[in-house]
């Protein structure tokens, strides 16, 4: 039995209920769901869904070799381009990506499943544990990579494979950034992002070393003198701040922290989550965050975004999906102040919000939602520091088209750089081509005396 | 209501959806259910002389490619005739035949080249009450092999003199069962004729071999590793089928003899075509065996209500009328222009016809104008092959519009010819300019 009881409780649902809440949100495909899937795909000439990768995956290939009963050979086109395109597979927004490119779209309203094919092909290698590539004879270069996210990961990778040793600094206990502790349980099943991990990291030449900030452990310059080049792929570690009463209540969260401890957390039924939920934000991480509490069997949540639903971050699959799990998503409101009762969170009161010649105004009329737990998931930022002269804009850095920052030595890539978008698949792609630019860069260079020797 | 009674060379059934001589037909059980699904009539699977019957193998006897979403495209078999008591099959069909008057009961045969044989057998057939006969000089497996099937049906000669026997030795209407393994379809069809066929039925399987099995690197259909070229047939040969009708239907010295056309019919508009090339009515077997006997209602319905349609009352009202049309190539108009047209509300963009045209054919379909994704014909270099029709995946996106005479053919830079012209008198013939000498 679990328990409506008011307050912010663990154990809400029998264990196996939870079991069954976070299990995997799209069953992976067997083979012949696979071959139906894949012969739905027209091998379009300059394919469109593939000029919507990020990655540029060659997508019309890689459905092709699964019908073709090669999956083997399809994962290596898969990762030729995205190594990590197992994660990619998983938590893609495919539906603004490729599959919304998909010529099948026009025609049928239905897209080819990309995201599940690239899943099943990705699933099969990893699972035989097909290593596709080894490394270069060893350069005698050496990289430093901040950050053990999805750039820093495939920046390290593509830079293995040309021969360079790289040093990947993490500030946290495990690699994988938000593959690991800021994407949805249910995204992510099974230990995924740390097995993905250990695949990435067999190719060799790559050490992790965990427990190491910038800025707090050394210095970029300190990182600078040490190697021959250093790539930054951090992650947004500040949040967002209301700045309105009540937000020091017991129970006002921040929405990134409820997803971590969700994903390390083996039975969910250890993570507290109220009777009645409140969720303010736009974005997946709102979604993650309200889906979740539905989840481990809060009553009541409801998600408060401040604009229309046409304005959100958070893609019309993740709205419906979100609205399946019994989440309520209501527009036009804004925070105003919570109400606190004994030091705890008793409601939230928010103001109703227009547009007035397309500024963000409140209407004057307001309403109040009762609620135990409320979870902050207006936006992260980047929290700069070690940094010393790195030409930075808007609180990122800013970087060139090959990842190139204002400083020799030092490219960046993922959610720290300026014009970043916020997506796994993008992170990979400029961690991959910054390590392109690393490796060209390092070829003009002059020869290593040692190499020429 | 189109009226689909089919009378061929006397045989009379309520429609002109036949089973061919196959597994459907090879006892009374299936046959009762083909009858009840509603099939005008069968051809009993192929009986052989008195004595021990033919063995089959006992591992796969079926081979097949597939298309997209599995769908069966072709098939093969290398399954011989009847493995079945000659004596049951008789009293079978018998019976059959008395609980179904109406329906067409046809025995196909398969005796050894000798008029003996022929004549033992017939009159065991006739007793049954079948409605004719249908002599299977087409099997290209196994029975080929003890000079039976295709091996009769490769040599002209053997096929008059069998026929002969069988108008000699039998009042049944006889159907001569066609193999396509041979290079020229109007010798055996003519070798019928002389022999004094009622009618041709065709065609029989082709020689094939449906795959390599790639691990143990044996053919497929594989006994124990090692596989023989079967029988093909289903959607696949239906364009070979098709065009040997035609070629029989159309060859002066065969011109009018009744032809029963198999070879891949599927659907209604199959049965329709093979009839507008000259067939009195068709056999099916791969789609019986691949859906069951409920599609003869899809096929009775569809051509019912085509006809309807298009104002046919009769089975005679369509049977032939495409014949007048098959040609020889040297008599197509060459001053026939058409180009190909795209419907761009139709046009998904997947660019294939573009990429099949750029890469292997005209360069006439653009990709990009103006720098947007945009497939459009360019008229200048368009000759109308039809590829790009072909290969749009979207039914009627792209089409193949005839210039109208006078109107400017953008490639040619010339207007269209409003006269009929063909090779036989075109400038470039050099037979043609001899002629002219």
């Amino acid at each position: 039995m679990g328990t409506t009881q008011s307050g912010i409780l663990g154990g809400r649902l029998p264990l196996a209920e939870y079991e069954a809440n976070f299990t995997d949100l799209h069953a992976p495909l067997d083979r012949h769901e696979a071959l139906v899937a894949a012969d739905r795909c027209y091998f379009c000439h300059d394919a469109p869904c593939m000029t919507a990768c990020p990655t540029s995956i060659d997508i019309p290939l890689f459905i092709r070799q699964i019908a073709t009963g090669n999956p083997i050979g399809s994962a290596k086109t898969i990762f030729d381009q995205n190594i990590l395109g197992g994660m990619c597979a998983r938590v893609c927004p495919t539906e603004t990506l490729c599959e919304e490119a998909c010529v099948r779209n026009t025609a049928e309203e239905r897209p080819v499943e990309i995201g599940r094919l690239q899943r099943y092909a990705t699933d099969i290698a990893m699972r035989e544990n097909k290593q596709f590539y080894s490394r270069a004879a060893r350069s005698g270069r050496r990289v430093a990579v901040v950050g053990a996210g999805p750039a820093g990961l495939a920046c390290a990778h593509r830079l293995a494979v040309k021969g360079h040793d790289v040093v990947i600094y993490d500030a946290r206990e495990k690699s994988g950034g938000l593959n690991e502790y800021g994407i949805a349980a249910y995204k992510a099943v099974d230990d995924f992002a740390q097995r993905e991990v250990d695949y990435v990291l067999s190719v060799g030449g790559i050490e992790v070393s965990h427990g190491k900030a910038l800025g707090r452990d050394f210095s970029l310059g300190d990182l600078a003198g040490e190697f021959d080049a250093v790539f930054l792929g951090l992650g947004l570690a500040g949040v967002n701040a209301l700045r309105i009463e009540g937000e020091n209540a017991e129970g006002v969260e921040d929405a990134v922290d409820f997803i971590a401890a969700l994903r390390q957390s083996k039975t969910k039924a250890d993570i507290p989550v109220g009777r009645r939920v409140v969720v303010l934000g736009g974005g997946m991480t709102a979604i993650d965050a309200a889906v979740q509490a539905k989840l481990l069997g809060a009553e009541e949540v409801t998600i408060c975004y401040r604009r229309g639903k046409e304005h959100m971050n958070a893609s019309e699959f993740e709205q419906d999906l979100a609205a399946s799990k019994g989440v309520s998503i209501r527009h036009w409101l804004q925070p105003k102040r919570i109400a606190v009762k004994d030091g705890r969170v008793a409601g939230i009161e928010l103001d109703y919000t227009t547009l007035e010649n397309g500024k963000l105004t409140t209407t004057g009329e307001t309403g109040i939602i009762a609620a135990d737990q409320i979870f902050k998931a207006i936006g992260q930022t980047f929290e700069a520091s070690g940094l010393g002269a790195l030409r930075m804009e808007s609180g990122r850095i800013v970087v060139d088209a090959e990842g190139r920052t204002s400083l020799e030595k030092v490219w960046a890539g993922g959610d720290c750089v300026l014009g970043g978008e916020d997506l796994t698949v993008s992170a990979v792609a400029m961690g991959r081509d910054a390590a392109g630019s690393i490796d060209r860069a390092f070829a003009v260079a002059q020869p290593l005396a040692s190499a020429v020797a | 209501m189109a009226d689909l009674r089919n009378n061929f060379v006397g045989i009379k059934s309520p429609n002109p959806f036949w089973l061919a001589s196959a597994p459907p037909t090879d006892k009374a059980y299936n046959v009762e259910r083909a009858f009840r699904a509603g099939w005008g009539g069968v051809v009993w699977k192929t009986l052989g002389e008195e004595g021990p019957p033919v063995v089959n193998v006992n591992g796969p006897r079926y081979g097949a490619i597939w298309g997209a979403d599995r769908r069966l495209l072709g098939f093969n078999n290398i399954e011989l005739i009847t493995d079945r008591d000659l004596y049951v099959n008789l009293r079978e069909m018998k019976q059959v035949k008395m609980n179904w008057p109406d329906r067409a009961l046809i025995a196909s045969i398969m005796v050894p080249c000798e008029e003996n044989a022929w004549k033992a057998i017939l009159p065991l057939v006739e007793e049954t009450g079948a409605d004719g006969i249908e002599l299977n000089f087409g099997c290209p497996h196994g029975m080929s092999e003890r000079g039976m099937g295709s091996a009769v049906g490769q040599v002209p000669e053997y096929i008059e003199m069998v026929v002969r026997w069988c108008k000699q030795y039998t009042r049944m209407p006889v159907i001569t069962k066609l193999t396509p393994n041979i290079t020229d379809i109007r010798k055996p069809a003519r070798a019928a004729k002389a022999g004094g066929t009622d009618a041709v039925s065709l065609i029989n399987t082709i020689n094939s071999i449906t795959g390599v099995n790639l691990d143990t690197f044996s053919p497929e259909p594989s006994i124990d590793g090692r596989g023989s070229h079967g029988g093909y047939c289903g959607p696949a040969v239906k364009p070979i089928a098709l065009n040997m009708v035609a070629e029989i239907a159309r060859d002066p010295e065969t011109y009018g003899l009744p032809i029963s056309g198999i070879g891949g019919v599927t659907t209604w508009r199959d049965a329709a075509e093979f009839m507008a090339l000259g067939a009195g009515n068709v056999q099916v077997c791969t789609a019986a065996m691949t859906y069951g006997f409920k599609i003869v209602q899809e096929m009775i319905t569809g051509l019912s209500d085509w006809m309807d349609a298009k104002g046919h009352r009769t089975l005679d009202d369509i049977s032939g009328r495409a014949v007048p049309n098959v040609t020889d190539w040297q008599y197509l108009n060459l001053n026939y222009v058409a180009k190909a047209k795209i419907d761009q509300d139709a046009c998904i963009k997947c660019g294939r016809c573009h990429i099949a045209c750029e890469d292997t054919s005209h360069q006439a379909i653009t990709q990009f104008v103006n720098g947007v994704r945009h497939f459009e014909v360019i008229e200048e270099e368009c000759v109308g092959c039809n590829l790009c029709v072909n290969v749009c995946p979207v039914e009627n996106c792209i089409t193949m519009e005839p210039l109208a005479a006078g109107t400017l053919d953008r490639r040619t830079g010339k207007p269209v010819d409003p006269d009929y012209a063909n090779w036989t008198t075109h400038a470039n013939n050099p037979m043609a300019r001899q002629a002219a000498e």
